[in-house]
């Protein structure tokens, strides 16, 4: 028990260790790959908070494809160093913004229920039934599986709804491109 | 609130407001988008948080285990992280087309252009 909280806790601090690496890197490509180790750092936390199936996820989706997609980019429109900001008093801005916002949040977490905590609000109302019930009526051993697939299946299915718009997005804005290259060659 | 539920709460929200900063601060439009990203991993871990029962099993029914973490919270992760690529790749693809149209992926430069148009 001790170690897992001193695991959580270093990788927590680890995630924002890396998170400070990438706001100040001025390389892009540097900050692509730092924030491909911070993905792969974060499926490790999910996985010590007992959610394997996000930790899975997130290690393939978010800590490979992301970065792939990224560096894509990277490489279809060069490699380019972030410019220094030349004026000072905009950098600041920001920052007490951030500043503000992120001591309201602190002042709202006080009213938190306790971490880990059996009957908390989020434990109580419908997850019972998932947990307890969905054997004999799923007949699924992975509860995720169970409530992604058949209790919520309506999430799933506007899940795929939104993934396929983002690709007939992506294809509308991108796609295109080779036929039109094509046309100014030939004209 | 104890000790390690009190620094779990901090991190993310100290994850969350960096995520913030380099959205509104970055001039770079590919490092905008990283910051939104490490934005919305903080509110995964604010949620698989929210899930986590201390000295639980991982949500996999096993003969004689009582106490499971919450599957739900899991279920809209694995959703949220799924709808985050997604978004992602649309907004990478728009920083392709300024590319092309604009020569350019500084936000400060687009500003100019834009006033001088």
């Amino acid at each position: 028990m001790i170690l897992e909280q001193l695991i959580d806790i270093f990788l927590l601090a680890f995630l924002a260790i890396i998170s400070i690496a990438i706001v100040r890197i001025r390389d892009v490509f540097s900050a692509v790959m730092l924030f491909g180790i911070y993905s792969l750092v974060s499926a490790s936390l999910f996985l010590m908070l007992a959610a394997a199936d996000v930790a899975f996820t997130e290690a393939a989706v978010g800590a490979g494809i992301s970065t792939i997609l990224m560096l894509a980019t990277l490489g279809l429109t060069g490699r380019e160093k972030e410019k220094m900001l030349v004026k000072k008093k905009i950098s600041l801005l920001p920052l007490v913004i951030v500043v503000v916002t992120g001591a309201t949040l602190i002042y709202g977490i006080v009213d938190l229920p306790p971490f880990g905590g059996a009957d908390n609000p989020a434990q109580v109302h419908v997850t019972p039934r998932y947990t307890q019930q969905s054997m004999s009526e799923i007949d699924v051993p992975n509860l995720v599986t169970a409530v992604l697939a058949s209790y919520r299946g309506f999430d799933t299915l506007g899940e795929v709804v939104v993934i396929f718009t983002a690709g007939v997005g992506v294809l509308l804005l991108i796609g295109g491109r080779r036929r039109r290259e094509e046309k100014h060659a030939d004209e | 609130m104890s000790g390690l539920g009190v620094w779990n709460y901090l991190i993310i929200i100290f994850l969350m407001m960096t995520g913030f900063y380099m959205v509104i601060s970055s001039s770079n439009l590919i490092k905008k988008l990283i910051g939104l990203n490490v934005f919305q991993t903080s509110v995964f871990f604010l949620y698989i948080s929210f899930g986590y029962i201390e000295g639980s099993a991982g949500p996999v029914y096993v003969e004689g285990v009582d106490l499971y973490s919450n599957p739900l919270t899991h279920v809209l992760i694995l959703t949220a992280i799924v709808v985050g690529v997604a978004t992602i790749s649309v907004g990478l693809a728009l920083i392709i087309r300024i590319k092309e149209s604009f020569g350019t992926i500084e936000e400060d430069d687009l500003h100019k252009m834009d006033s001088s148009l």
